[in-house]
């Protein structure tokens, strides 16, 4: 398949190992911080093939791991009422909430139904004028133009019973709040190039600028992540601190401009909780006022809903790349696919789950 | 959207609260992932305990005057009811008649119970019976008995059929989910993921074009063929929900050994692997209606793999692992790059992806 077989090329990539081997004197710790890059590093063990002194660290990029509690709360509870259908990308429906999740709701009654595109939710709305459509609208900016789509339609059709439960997410505003805190150990990043494809290159440039940090923009398949890996290692040997694109065949300098044009027409920024993280200031994006009558959150009154969480899983120091999955002593054992204590053992893109699907072996031994 | 907030944001501690006991059932408890294997051992097994339903083949064996019996069972809910390749009447004899062949069994008569909605379309129940009917003669089994029930309108979905089936096992012939040992071979008899993946692209919401089509068969003259070379055959089993990774962990636990896969023998046809990279599934998870996986003594592994490509559908069987001792339980797979990985169970059915 073209675009795919080259890039899981192994003569392709076991050259790039070793020229990363090659060109490496002393430690470095890269973090990647999309999920999907996360679960490729897993699944074909290109850890295994970076010298010892490279360590991987997982960033925060898994959408579903990062959509705050609350948010997961009341998507459950929205969708236990009669009159509400819920429509969701598939990988929330597991998500455990504080005390149920959208599986177990769809099992007590609740219409709850899974869709590829937020369009999706708008052809239910229209094809459900009695019933009130919420659409699940998470994501990081990869998401964000589709979902500004939908509620753009919904507003020019005039279609009054949809409506979007919003938990947006900013990549760079989450790098620079790793590199503030105290506790950072990353001295290299793996920017995620689906984001990159929508939003370009333009904001990394000030990270690089601010914190003297090499950000290379990656792709997702081996050979992209051992390339991006090997540009990181150039640049921290020779001393440097450059923005460089290594997703060439996606990501532009400038981005997807109609996808932006959408998304600055529908969202403006906001202060945004991050589950596992804490609030960052700026780095999410909710509804326009314009677009008030498609937000679920106003639509339907919600309130704030407190949530108590206990501290036991280690998803905070997971998610900012200060601790590994297998480090929590939960790992595997009380926490599993099957029984998530923490979102990053849900989502296939969670570190947790990417180190039980593929690793647990190795963890054993 | 940048921003230039750089004030040091005061990292807390967050985890959910443990989801409460196990009360209800959930769609995932038939995926014939994790879920399932924990309802089959924590309620049916537990009130059923007996011996033979313990061995948890796709079909029991038991004997009757001397003659060993497979008696096997299985309820068709396939949503749309017609796709490409086949429909739940094809499906209802195929699966009945697999699961009686992958124990070596010859298929011999069915029954047929049908659970019909109110409202169902005539039509449409008699497309159903007749592909049954020309299903089951292809296969050479007769449908001798059965039964309906009507429920109310909304109670069902369109049509439900149960088709249980028996068979005669020849002598000499074992087949068991315990019986693989280290040294065994790992075949498999074509391209994978192409069922699952005709019926994903004609659900509601998901629709997108294909030529794929449902590979629903009956295997039991492809297992006559292969039982005909040798009876060094450990178990088979065929891969429907759950896929090629549910059946290769099920052996695995079943016989405590560890199953290594190469990833590269595996045969998947450019479409499903296209269609699989873009919903963000892997189709090694993904349900097969016309394939089995044979696990065999490493010295009939060539000539079997031979009988089977002889056999239309066997024409791309491929020898694709290993049982080790190591790791019992667990099937591992070598990627291209040398590295490992394992192949886990899923806890429930294979969600898309976000992004």
């Amino acid at each position: 398949m073209k675009y795919l077989d080259e890039y899981r090329d192994e003569r392709i990539a076991r050259a790039l190992a070793a020229e990363i081997v090659q060109r490496t004197t002393q430690p470095w710790v890269l973090m990647e911080i999309c999920g999907g890059q996360t679960h490729t590093i897993m699944r074909y063990g290109i850890d295994e093939l970076l010298p010892r002194g490279i360590e991987l660290v997982h960033g925060p990029g898994c959408p579903v791991c990062v959509t705050p509690l609350e948010t997961v709360d009341k998507a459950i509870e929205l969708s236990l009422r009669p009159d509400v259908i819920l429509v969701s990308y598939g990988d929330m429906l597991r998500v455990p909430g504080s005390r149920s999740d959208l599986f177990r709701a769809k099992a007590q009654g609740a219409d709850v139904r899974i869709a590829y595109s937020p369009t999706e939710a708008v052809k239910i709305a229209r094809a459900n004028p009695d019933r009130k459509v919420v659409f699940l609208a998470i994501g990081f900016e990869t998401t964000a133009p589709a979902n500004a789509m939908a509620a753009w339609q919904a507003k020019r059709e005039g279609l009054s019973n949809f409506s979007m439960l919003v938990s947006h997410v900013l990549v760079p505003p989450a790098i620079r709040a790793l590199m503030v805190s105290q506790t950072n150990r990353v001295q290299g990043f793996i920017a995620p190039g689906h984001v990159c494809t929508v939003m370009g290159c333009t904001e990394y440039e000030s990270l690089v600028r601010d914190f003297r940090v090499p950000i290379v923009v990656g792709g997702f398949e081996p050979v992209d992540i051992l390339e991006a890996v090997l540009m990181l290692v150039r640049q921290l040997e020779a001393g440097e601190a450059k923005l460089e694109n290594q997703y060439v065949r996606s990501v532009s300098y400038s981005g997807n401009v109609s996808a932006q044009q959408i998304m600055t027409e529908v969202f403006e920024v906001a202060d945004q909780k991050w589950r596992g993280i804490g609030l960052i200031p700026q780095s999410g994006m909710r509804l326009r006022e314009e677009y008030a009558a498609f937000d679920a959150d106003r639509v339907f009154d919600l309130g704030e809903i407190a949530v108590d969480e206990p501290a036991e899983c280690i998803s905070a120091q997971v998610l900012q790349g200060l601790k590994k999955p297998p480090d929590c002593p939960v790992f595997g054992m009380r926490c599993t696919p099957e029984n998530p204590l923490g979102a990053p053992m849900v989502s296939t893109e969670g570190a947790c789950a990417a180190y039980y699907h593929y690793r647990r072996h190795m963890v054993a031994s | 959207m940048s921003t230039k907030a750089d004030v040091e944001i005061n990292f807390e501690l967050s985890c959910p609260a443990p989801l409460p006991a196990k009360d209800t059932v959930l769609l995932g408890h038939g995926s014939g992932g994790k879920l399932s294997a924990e309802l089959i051992r924590d309620v049916f097994l537990r009130a059923l305990q007996n011996p033979v339903l313990a061995r948890l083949d796709d079909q029991a064996i038991v004997n009757v005057n001397g003659q060993r019996l497979a008696i096997t069972t299985d309820s068709f809910v396939v949503k749309p009811l017609f796709f490409p390749g086949g429909d739940i009447g094809s499906l209802a004899v195929h699966g009945t008649v697999n699961d009686l062949a992958m124990g070596g069994a010859t298929p011999l008569f069915l029954s047929a119970a049908f659970i019909i909605e109110e409202g169902f379309s005539m039509g449409d129940l008699r497309r159903v019976v007749n592909s049954m009917q020309q299903a089951a003669a292809a296969a050479g089994v007769q449908v001798v008995t059965g039964d309906t029930k009507v429920v109310e309108r909304g109670k069902g979905d369109g049509v439900f059929i149960n088709t249980t089936g028996i068979g005669l096992v020849p002598d000499g012939v074992e087949l068991s989910a315990d019986r693989a040992r280290p040294g065994d071979k790992v075949l498999l008899s074509g391209f994978i993921g192409e069922h699952g993946i005709a019926i994903l692209a004609q659900r509601e919401g998901l629709e997108f074009e294909t030529q794929i089509k449902s590979d629903s068969a009956a295997l039991h003259t492809l297992v006559a063929d292969m039982l005909g070379i040798t009876r060094e055959i450990r178990c088979m089993r065929d891969p429907t929900r759950g896929g090629v990774s549910s059946t290769l962990n099920e052996i695995a636990e079943q016989s405590r050994v560890g199953i290594e896969v190469e990833e590269r023998t595996i045969p998947v046809r450019e479409e499903v692997r296209g269609a699989c990279e873009l919903l963000g599934l892997d189709p090694l998870y993904v349900a097969n209606e016309g394939k089995l996986i044979a696990i065999v003594a490493p010295e009939a592994a060539d000539a079997l793999l031979q009988a089977m490509r002889r056999h239309p559908l066997g024409a791309e069987a491929q020898i694709i692992g290993t049982v080790k001792k190591e790791n019992p339980g667990l099937v591992t797979m070598r990627t291209p790059f040398g590295t490992t990985r394992i192949v886990d169970m899923l806890a429930g059915d294979q969600l898309p992806r976000i992004c």
